[in-house]
């Protein structure tokens, strides 16, 4: 696969960020530890701290092969087989001398901050990362969206913890006091970065689209989902990216395929549910090879639904990143999520949508065959369901997955022939 | 005269269906997968066409005015000719093969050579009586007929000359695949016709003439869709490979056109699939990474049994009181039957029990892909067995009320009906194309 200039520019900075981690321990830099929805950034960098983002790395190591032999670890201390394999990717990573993805070790955590927007695992990974690094852990607890919408109570709460609980540990932990400027500058610049990802995401609603939406999309949302949101290498990145795509827009090209450009799109779907990392790319050939592209989808929205419109707000800095954690995916009540696919599926003229679920992760999970047959009902179009993992390898069936999947296309083809046959006759 | 073909390429099996232009079914093969697909797949089209064959031979001699009766009488007097030819063929490929096979034994080939000479030669005096009329076949593959006979044979051999059993039967097990693999022991239909309307005595009359007017027949294929799960390694081209989800939709749909819901459990997967009047599937599930429950795991227990795969339903359905299993898992399915058996519970109450374990699952799975709309059709190797149906019949009564339960004699060819029929549209539409341009 050839590598556009942002991917090189992506490489780079994550390969800077994780030199920063590995000095660390000489450079006396403090790291915090934190997950992806819901994730404070801005805040961190205002303290000058260092994200690390365990999940990041559990897929990062699954894309290296590596996940087998950390989920062995994991299970070998205890862990069940229903755990969530991000968690025991993770802790075997960390028993295995917690080497991140470029090879380098990666600092012990000088804080957990656990920001928790639905993930139930979210509380006991981090009790994990406690009894082994012996750090504290600022807990912001964000309520659950249940009716698709954020009273101002729910904000002022989050509010309140932030003030009282995050920032006072965060001014301990860091020796520096809070200061609301650097905050502000960078949540401007998290807002610059976020219009172009917009803009990139929603691309996809043109034919051919120019882009794949979630194999293609979880290389985009890479910088913004980690440690780069609200900093200036992340606006180069995205607006970068943007003139790429406006490019293959201006060429009428599709998107870039595990094996180069997708010549013609065939179908177009949403896709929801976290991909599977182990054979993500035998995964995503399953798609291409059939001329599937996906236009939207919703595991590209767990670090933030910018799409309907959310924007970080520099001139409210405390209430827009309380704002930001209520809104995202995870956080979201079966009702908004459904009505977000039947949305995606009207704008992004879908022919229909798949469901990837992953039993280990709960929170994706739970309630997704009702979610299928209501966006089937609102939406008209079919929904097809499949079954993976995260991370671990033992749980991706390809036979029983391109199956699924052929059976799938080529049920939305038969839809569009002319039937050709009257069926009476028969046997 | 064209035609269509639809090959299902089943993990057990592998099924041909043969369809006229206007969708009729003319000829059906099945045979077993397990040797070589591509070969399953050429064994299962020729039987398929020796059947259409025959089909085709009943429509000539109802016009040439023969009454329904007589032509019956006819033809099925034929058909068992035809069979028991064939049988002989394969026999003749069995016979030479064990003897190569023993030949080459470095020791007690000798002994052995003899032993398998004794036991095809007695296999080959007994063809006429096997296919005698009335008789009663367990089994329409070879493999199973003359193994069976093979096996009681070598016992004898066995007790009475101090071979080797398992060395007599370790022949026939190599011997047998490449009889399978064979055409030469699958024969030509015209010299096994030629053959059975001889043996009939009609060679020269209005009977001879239509038979050798079908037999030089030209059957031209127009064409082919592949199915199943060998269906990539069909040689068939690329278009002309459909998934057996959309294959069995149609092909319930063909069979029982007001079908909503199918539940289809073959060797290795059950899928429930939901599907639209035209029989174009909207929806469905299947099993997932694990295949519990599955026609396969009814295998394994018949062979932990003794019992033939379809002895297991009769033995069932004679319980009055199944044991309660949970347990699908065909990796465990072995100890909780032993264990249930050292408990002194009942063979008959225990294969019950389950019977209505693969069923819980399947039921499960129907939930999943949005429940039951009325008719719903049961398709695939199972629903040949009577326990598994009993069990189906009671737990959708107790789960989806009164419902209209479609079973075809036929089921096992749902899917090759199904990829025939996708074989037919493409060949109309191709048709079509053609016309305009």
């Amino acid at each position: 696969m050839s590598k556009d200039q942002s991917q090189l520019r992506q490489k780079e900075m994550i390969a800077k960020h994780f030199d920063r981690l590995a000095a660390a321990p000489d450079t006396g830099e403090k790291t915090a530890y934190t997950f992806v929805p819901g994730n404070l950034t801005e805040l961190l960098l205002s303290f000058d701290l260092l994200p690390v983002l365990p999940e990041i790395n559990s897929l990062q190591s699954a894309m290296r092969g590596k996940t087998a032999e950390y989920i062995a670890v994991a299970e070998k201390l205890g862990h069940s087989e229903d755990v969530c394999t991000y968690v025991k990717s993770d802790i075997g990573m960390m028993k295995s001398g917690n080497i991140g993805p470029t090879g380098q070790r990666l600092p012990e955590p000088d804080v957990l901050l656990l920001s928790y927007t639905g993930c139930f695992t979210f509380l006991k990974w981090f009790e994990l990362l406690r009894e082994e690094y012996h750090c504290p852990v600022a807990m912001l607890h964000v309520p659950y969206q249940p009716d698709g919408r954020i009273t101002p109570s729910m904000r002022d709460y989050v509010v309140k913890q932030l003030k009282d609980e995050i920032i006072p540990t965060l001014e301990r932990i860091s020796g520096r006091a809070y200061d609301e400027d650097r905050l502000k500058a960078h949540l401007t610049l998290a807002a610059q970065a976020e219009d172009d990802l917009v803009w990139v995401l929603q691309s996809a609603k043109h034919r051919p689209s120019p882009i794949d939406a979630y194999f293609g999309a979880v290389y985009y949302v890479g910088p913004i989902f980690s440690a780069f949101r609200g900093t200036q290498a992340a606006v180069d990145y995205y607006r970068e990216l943007r003139s790429e795509i406006e490019e293959r827009i201006k060429a009428g090209e599709g998107p870039v395929t595990p094996d180069g450009d997708m010549e013609r799109e065939r179908f177009r779907v949403v896709v929801e549910g976290p991909p599977n990392w182990t054979s993500f790319r035998q995964f995503w050939k399953m798609f291409s090879d059939e001329g599937a592209v996906a236009v939207a989808s919703t595991y590209t929205k767990v670090g933030g639904v910018y799409d309907t419109g959310f924007r970080h707000d520099p001139s409210r800095p405390l209430e827009t990143l309380a704002e930001y954690c209520l809104g995202c995916y995870t956080n979201l009540g079966l009702p908004t999520r459904i009505k977000l696919l039947a949305q995606y599926i009207k704008d992004y003229e879908a022919d229909g949508f798949l469901i990837n679920s992953v039993k280990s992760c709960n929170s994706f999970s739970a309630g997704q065959l009702h979610i299928m047959r209501e966006v089937e009902r609102l939406s008209g179009r079919p929904g097809g369901f499949i079954e993976s993992d995260l991370v671990d390898p033992r749980y991706f069936s390809a036979a029983n997955i391109k199956n699924r999947l052929e059976s799938y296309f080529q049920m939305l083809e038969q839809k569009r022939l002319p039937t050709g046959l009257e069926s009476g006759g028969a046997a | 005269m064209k035609y269509t073909v639809g090959v299902d390429l089943g993990s057990t099996t592998t099924k041909a269906v043969v369809l006229n232009e206007s969708a009729a079914v003319l000829g059906r093969g099945i045979t077993n997968s397990r040797s070589n697909y591509e070969v399953a797949c050429q064994v299962a089209m020729g039987e398929a066409l020796i059947n259409t064959r025959f089909s085709l031979l009943r429509g000539e001699l109802k016009g040439a005015g023969l009454p329904d009766t007589e032509l019956d009488r006819w033809v099925r007097e034929l058909e068992r000719l035809f069979r028991a030819e064939q049988y002989r063929s394969q026999l003749a490929v069995l016979t030479r093969e064990l003897d190569r096979f023993a030949g080459r034994m470095l020791i007690g080939g000798g002994p052995l050579r003899a032993a398998v000479g004794r036991i095809t030669s007695q296999m080959a005096a007994e063809v006429a009586e096997l296919y005698a009329e009335g008789t009663r076949r367990k089994s329409d593959f070879f493999r199973d007929l003359a193994g069976g006979r093979y096996m009681k044979l070598a016992e004898t051999e066995s007790r009475e000359h101090g071979v080797g059993y398992d060395q007599v039967v370790g022949l026939f097990d190599k011997s047998i695949l490449d009889v399978e693999n064979s055409a030469e022991a699958a024969g030509r239909f015209e010299d096994h016709m030629a053959a059975a309307v001889a043996a009939t005595g009609a060679a020269g009359g209005v009977l001879g003439q239509a038979v050798s007017r079908i037999a030089s027949l030209q059957l031209e294929q127009i064409g082919s869709v592949g199915t199943g799960y060998g269906r990539q390694r069909l040689p068939f081209p690329e278009g002309q490979i459909k998934s057996e989800i959309l294959c069995h939709g149609l092909g319930a749909h063909a069979m029982f056109p007001r079908t909503r819901t199918v539940l289809d459990i073959g060797g290795q997967d059950t899928k429930a699939i939901q599907i639209d009047d035209q029989g174009i599937v909207t929806s469905f599930q299947m099993n997932d990474r694990c295949a519990a429950g599955c026609g396969r795991y009814l295998g394994y227990i018949a062979d932990e049994m003794n019992l033939g795969l379809h002895e297991l339903g009769p033995v069932a359905c004679e319980s009055s009181a199944p044991v309660r299993i949970n347990s699908t898992c065909t990796v465990f399915a072995g100890a909780e039957l032993r264990e249930r058996l050292s408990l002194g519970e009942k063979r008959e109450d225990i294969l019950a029990g389950l019977h209505r374990a693969i069923i819980l699952r399947a039921m499960s799975l129907i939930a999943r892909s949005g429940g039951i709309s009325n008719e719903f059709t049961f398709t695939g190797g199972v629903a040949k067995n009577p326990a598994a149906v009993r069990a189906l019949r009671g737990l959708l009564a107790e789960h989806y009320g009164d419902l209209d339960i479609n079973i075809s004699d036929d089921s096992i060819y749902t899917g090759a009906l199904g990829a025939a029929l996708f074989a037919l549209r493409d060949a109309s539409r191709a048709g079509a194309d053609a016309s305009i341009h």
